[in-house]
């Protein structure tokens, strides 16, 4: 069965709810009662936190080091430098996302426009 | 649209009142009227830097769908009903790839795996005394890593019992928002020159880093943070399948052995 399989208007809708929605939320779900499980001031939980914390992590890199669409076209090092310039004034310039964001779009765009 | 607001928000509201336990009705209306305006407050972050960024990364999902033949709907339907944007482009790459059923379902299943540690994180903090289990498995939808991000940032600041419904005005707000973005982006084709997406997609990346930086209340946040951003390449040069997951398990592993480092050395 794939998406093509049917041409009944409420297949691709069946589709999404089988290979999106169910695969996805039932995650959550599990999320929830393994979080109801554990105490607020457990070692469990420090290391669920960092389990978590690492993942997004993680997914911070591969936004960063492996992008899709018009990002991928860019230098890697340039990614890297813009990234790590954004977050150098973050902690020099009183901790506001904000600039953050700036500094290293900032970066990023002069790379792009001198490459 | 608005009918499913008011059918997501009823519940909270109802739940209060069946939560607050005392028998006089002037204080459920009070406790009402308090829920409400915590729901409100947590929806107003509709206008944060952070729900702004998530709405330009929406922007870019609406062209990458429509250039792989996804309808309209059916891509408004996959970000309301999944509601997390890596699983909705694995989706679509395996709709594109004429994937089977059952092998887009695994796809999709891998890519959000991670979401189950975040969830379990979240709980504890968004949760009341009184709060049931339905409704954190309700609430749980809304979880990505945006929510995540800004929950585990702002929560400690709510007042326990009214954090659901703080976290309902956020989330359901948030998604609801950036269903409507795709919509409309889809709608009227919008294209930008590649420079701007480029620079749009940056966004994400360089907001999450401060922002998960900041959010952290104790050391080990950041030991798991960093670990996270070293590990991750080399993992993923090894197996790149399961490159999320392992470095989620080795992220947390090193931080824990921190854990117990740092705590032997406090020992009198």
């Amino acid at each position: 069965m794939t998406w093509q399989s049917l041409t009944d208007w409420w297949w691709p809708y069946l589709f999404i709810l089988l290979a999106g929605w169910l695969p996805t939320d039932i995650w959550r779900f599990i999320g929830v009662f393994i979080g109801g499980r554990v105490r607020e001031d457990s070692e469990a939980l420090i290391a669920v936190r960092a389990v978590a914390t690492a993942l997004v992590a993680g997914v911070i890199a591969q936004l960063i080091l492996y992008p899709s669409g018009a990002l991928a076209e860019s230098s890697v090092f340039l990614r890297i430098g813009a990234a790590a310039a954004g977050f150098v004034a973050y902690l020099a310039l009183g901790r506001r996302v904000i600039i953050s964001v700036i500094a290293g779009e900032a970066v990023l765009l002069c790379g792009l426009l001198l490459a | 649209m608005a009918f499913f607001l008011m059918a997501s928000v009823l519940p909270f509201i109802a739940g209060g009142m069946a939560d607050s336990g005392l028998p006089s009705h002037h204080a459920d209306d009070e406790n009402l009227r308090t829920r409400f305006s915590w729901f409100l407050s947590g929806a107003s972050l509709i206008t944060s830097i952070p729900a702004l960024i998530l709405m330009t990364a929406h922007v870019g999902f609406a062209g990458f769908a429509s250039e792989n033949g996804v309808t309209l709907l059916q891509a408004t339907f996959m970000v309301a009903i999944i509601w997390a944007l890596p699983a909705n482009i694995v989706l679509i790459g395996a709709i594109a790839g004429g994937y089977s059923l059952l092998g887009a379902a695994i796809a999709v299943g891998l890519s959000s795996i991670r979401l189950m540690p975040m969830v379990a994180a979240f709980v504890p903090e968004m949760r009341g005394p009184k709060t049931r289990k339905i409704t954190l498995v309700f609430l749980s939808h809304f979880i990505a890593v945006t929510a995540w991000v800004m929950g585990m940032e702002r929560l400690k600041h709510v007042p326990r019992d009214m954090r659901t419904s703080y976290f309902a005005g956020l989330g359901i707000t948030l998604t609801m928002t950036n269903t409507l973005v795709v919509a409309i982006v889809y709608f009227l084709s919008t294209d930008f020159p590649p420079m701007v997406f480029a620079a749009l997609f940056f966004l994400t990346p360089m907001y999450f880093l401060t922002s998960l930086w900041g959010s952290a209340r104790d050391r080990s946040i950041h030991v798991a943070m960093v670990s996270g951003l070293l590990l991750f390449p080399v993992i993923h040069s090894i197996a790149p399948a399961y490159d999320l997951l392992l470095t989620g398990v080795a992220g947390g592993i090193v931080t824990m052995a921190y854990v117990h480092l740092a705590k032997r050395g406090n020992a009198p």
